[in-house]
């Protein structure tokens, strides 16, 4: 009887840190303590209110952090807006894990890495990267390109300050969209930027961000000399089940909820422009 | 060969060993229903209205309650009780559409009412003894006039030939014995050569399938047959709703006033929202959901699954459309004619 997929747990918001004017992290445990259940990077969980609605939310902490997990959630929507209102304590309910992660155990093993965001695609992202943080002498190099709109919107912003610009081996290479009062960093696109560092291409691409930035990058990173099948990112649809079953997030054959979320680009070029 | 004569003793008998449905005829329509005596069972009308779907995966069903107290949630599991049942006078079309939701339901991981009810159903099939103009499961591999199921039945002018196919089969005639004759089995020899004489001059029964084996999405993804049946298309969902296979769920809150309940739904991909997130929809237009319709059916679900086509022919939705649109034209467009 418990095996069902559609009947969720509950987690109880026991931490909420605001990020941005519209990034809130949410840090969920069992009622009676630790995680609701164990992920793998790139994998994602349902969180639901009741009476509300339910939707697909990739895991932002790493699996590595063994008390709890975290989901860094942009307000957008009908549960997004009633998620950012909650407080400390509040209950929801939560399934999964969900989907395909990415292969941080096989493919990322011994490569150098370079992960690429923006905005809010950082929230998928932080989980892979802190898993290879923490088991730091399996991996190469790691450089982590993230792009906002505003330094205001740099989700993580102390973490990546505090924590990853201080990691030995890992470069950080933050850029905003505009000129802003305060910010002496770099001002511009993320692929444009991406093409301007100008990285080698003996490494594992991670891309993730609005569809465009992706497409963009992904562009560039080819003239940089990147084939695809170097060059992974994270999909979202449309999802009711999480499990390959309501029928809505499918790309051609594929669904996302259950082939994806994470796809290398090469295995994107079989499926239809449809996302 | 095992003959029923009276087919009322037959319904009784089954009704008091496990929950029955068979199409009963209410107001000019036939559907499967629950019998009860003195009911208006109808097996000569070919197509039920409605699909036999709902047998394994019901239009609405709450699978679980909430009650929110404060911050506090409780879940409560709500899954409806399954009792064992037979479903008599299931067309072989229909038969196949279960093989067709199993593929969905029964793989990892499994749906756990679905399977239920998978279990506790046996399924009594009865041959199409005069197939109609919109039949096309022939096409598709079905054979109408012995379709496949735990037991498949015959209804002749003799009475009704019964041949049990499997251990539930078995099971069920077992507990019915009593009503079971012996007749000679001419009369199912004789009906098989005639629907496959009807089935011969059927007008979709022949379709040329042969430009839909083994392709990918890109061989007809930019074909101008979507822009075509998407401008008549009115996005009412009737095809999917008659649709035996057609399988997509929305799962939705209800707040009862003293707690939420969480059901899940038939939906459909025919409407504009049934993809849409906060941040846009990936299936804008009309033709784009009709080529995500027709394509699931002949290219997605077959590439997922040996071949296996998610249409099995029952024509409800060549019978129903208010647009005259319907998968047989998109077949024929797909194939150049």
């Amino acid at each position: 009887m418990n095996n069902e997929t559609l009947i969720p747990k509950v987690g109880i918001v026991t931490d909420i840190r605001i990020d941005t004017p519209d990034v809130k992290t949410f840090r969920v445990e069992r009622p009676e303590g630790g995680k609701v259940f164990e992920h793998m990077p790139g994998q994602c969980a349902m969180l639901s209110v009741p009476g509300v609605g339910e939707g697909m939310f990739s895991i932002t902490s790493s699996p590595t952090n063994t008390e709890y997990m975290e989901f860094s959630i942009k307000k957008c929507g009908c549960v997004t807006n009633w998620l950012h209102a909650m407080e400390v304590g509040q209950m929801i309910t939560v399934r999964g894990p969900y989907g395909k992660n990415f292969p941080v155990d096989t493919e990322f093993k011994g490569k150098d890495l370079l992960f690429i965001a923006g905005g809010i695609g950082l929230a998928p992202l932080r989980s892979v990267i802190n898993y290879c943080r923490h088991y730091r002498d399996q991996y190469g190099k790691i450089d982590i390109v993230y792009g906002s709109r505003s330094m205001d919107d740099l989700v993580d912003y102390n973490e990546i300050i505090e924590e990853w610009c201080h990691d030995t081996g890992v470069s950080v290479h933050l850029t905003i969209d505009r000129e802003q009062e305060g910010w002496d960093g770099h001002v511009g696109f993320v692929p444009n930027f991406v093409k301007e560092l100008g990285f080698d291409t003996n490494k594992v691409a991670i891309i993730c961000g609005p569809p465009i930035m992706i497409k963009f990058t992904l562009a560039g990173l080819q003239e940089l000399g990147f084939d695809k099948t170097q060059v992974y990112t994270t999909m979202e649809l449309k999802m009711k089940c999480a499990v390959g079953k309501c029928g809505r997030c499918n790309i051609g054959h594929k669904y996302v909820c259950k082939d994806g979320p994470v796809f290398r680009c090469d295995e994107l070029d079989e499926l239809p422009d449809e996302y | 060969m095992k003959l029923v004569k009276d087919l009322s003793a037959l319904y009784e008998a089954i009704a008091a060993v496990q929950e029955l449905y068979l199409p009963v005829e209410n107001k000019g329509r036939v559907d499967f229903k629950l019998y009860e005596a003195g009911a208006n069972v109808d097996i000569k009308t070919l197509k039920t209205v409605r699909s036999a779907k709902d047998f394994f995966f019901t239009q609405t069903e709450t699978l679980m309650g909430f009650k929110v107290e404060g911050k506090n949630i409780e879940v409560e599991d709500l899954r409806p009780e399954v009792r064992p049942f037979v479903a008599f006078g299931v067309r072989g079309c229909d038969a196949r559409s279960f093989e067709v939701l199993d593929k969905v339901f029964l793989v990892d991981p499994v749906d756990t009412v679905y399977e239920a009810r998978r279990k506790a159903g046996t399924v009594v099939t009865l041959a199409c003894g005069r197939p109609e103009e919109t039949c096309f499961c022939t096409n598709f591999g079905i054979t109408p006039e012995a379709p496949a199921g735990d037991v498949t039945t015959w209804l002749t002018e003799e009475g009704l030939y019964w041949q049990a196919n499997t251990d539930k089969g078995e099971a069920l005639t077992a507990a019915i014995a009593a009503v079971f004759t012996e007749g000679d089995g001419k009369a199912v020899e004789e009906q098989k050569k005639a629907i496959s004489d009807i089935i011969a001059k059927l007008p979709l029964a022949n379709l040329d399938m042969t430009h839909l084996e083994g392709v990918k999405e890109e061989t007809f993804w930019g074909h101008p047959v979507w822009k075509d049946i998407s401008e008549t298309c009115l996005a009412c969902g009737t095809c999917t709703y008659v649709c035996p296979t057609c399988q997509c769920y929305d799962v939705r809150d209800f707040d009862c006033g003293n707690g939420i309940e969480r059901f899940r739904c038939w939906d459909s991909c025919m409407y504009s929202d049934f993809t849409r997130m906060a941040h846009g929809n990936n299936r804008n237009t009309q033709d784009q959901r009709c080529r995500q319709r027709y394509l699931h059916k002949l290219v997605y679900f077959p590439r997922r699954n040996e071949g296996m086509f998610g249409c099995v022919g029952c024509g409800r939705c060549v019978a129903k459309c208010p647009s005259k649109l319907n998968i047989v034209k998109v077949i024929k467009a797909l194939g150049g004619k």
